[in-house]
């Protein structure tokens, strides 16, 4: 599966759009590693507990997209986006979302 | 004598994280900014664009989605530091350094993974921040900065 996010495939053609593959995901962090960021939040400068979190649950929405995209029948998404919005205190959702496409 | 115990009892917790704040805010910024620029040299000639396609003279072979994140937030001092600002109101210089690490610390990191993975530039380079909610309620300044784009891979010439 190709992902990219940009018009096309670069180096690639486009043969068939098969609509929007969407995937979302909404984590927490468990409350142990939460205190430890409050801790972090003294000093200021990255919060790494917070920074892993979203990086796989960034993942996990990709990858929900990617199967989402599989089961239409594409081989590539294009124009991959993110968006990311807290929905509750110390949650967050990610979501990815792209155009399903067929390329050869 | 009561007096001076009582204000030391008031006061003391919040000066002594003011101070902590400051001195090792100040210290950590110092370090990260000094790996920022470090890095930055490094890779300074990796093509990173935010054109949306490619240069037309670019032969591209194959391509991947590369993204690099980080979540940073803002020491106790600064932040008090902010509230007093914003009183004011005007530029707000203790939020201007941590947004800037934040979105450079992003950017070097999608490069690193980009070239971990061999590829030879990253095209149409994206960057977001979003404000993520606070467990105890309060305003502070816990933002994510996300860098994505696409990384390709130049096709050799035989």
């Amino acid at each position: 599966m190709i992902l990219s996010n940009t018009e096309n495939v670069p180096g690639k053609t486009i043969h068939e759009f098969y609509g929007v593959a969407t995937g979302s995901t909404v984590r927490a962090k468990h409350v142990g590693k939460d205190i430890l960021a409050s801790l972090r939040n003294i000093v200021g400068g990255e919060l790494k507990g917070y920074t892993e979190l979203l990086n796989e649950a960034r993942q996990e929405a990709l990858h929900r997209m990617t199967q989402q995209a599989e089961s239409m029948g594409a081989n590539a998404v294009v124009n991959v986006r993110f968006s990311t919005s807290s929905v509750a205190q110390g949650a967050a959702e990610l979501f990815a979302y792209g155009t399903a496409v067929r390329v050869d | 004598m009561d007096l001076v115990i009582g204000i030391v009892l008031n006061f003391g917790p919040v000066v002594l994280l003011l101070v902590l704040g400051y001195s090792a805010g100040t210290y950590l910024e110092r370090r990260h900014y000094d790996r920022i620029r470090r890095r930055e040299s490094e890779t300074s000639a990796f093509p990173v664009v935010t054109l949306r396609s490619i240069p037309i003279d670019w032969r591209v072979e194959s391509c991947r989605l590369v993204m690099g994140g980080v979540v940073v937030s803002i020491d106790y001092f600064k932040r008090f530091l902010a509230s007093l600002q914003l009183l004011v109101g005007g530029r707000l210089t203790t939020y201007e350094p941590v947004l800037d690490r934040g979105r450079r610390e992003a950017l070097l990191r999608m490069k690193q993974a980009a070239m971990d993975q061999g590829y030879d530039a990253v095209i149409n380079v994206r960057l977001e921040t979003s404000r993520l909610a606070n467990s105890t309620g309060g305003g502070t300044a816990r933002v994510e900065m996300l860098a994505f784009g696409t990384a390709v891979c130049f096709a050799q010439d035989s």
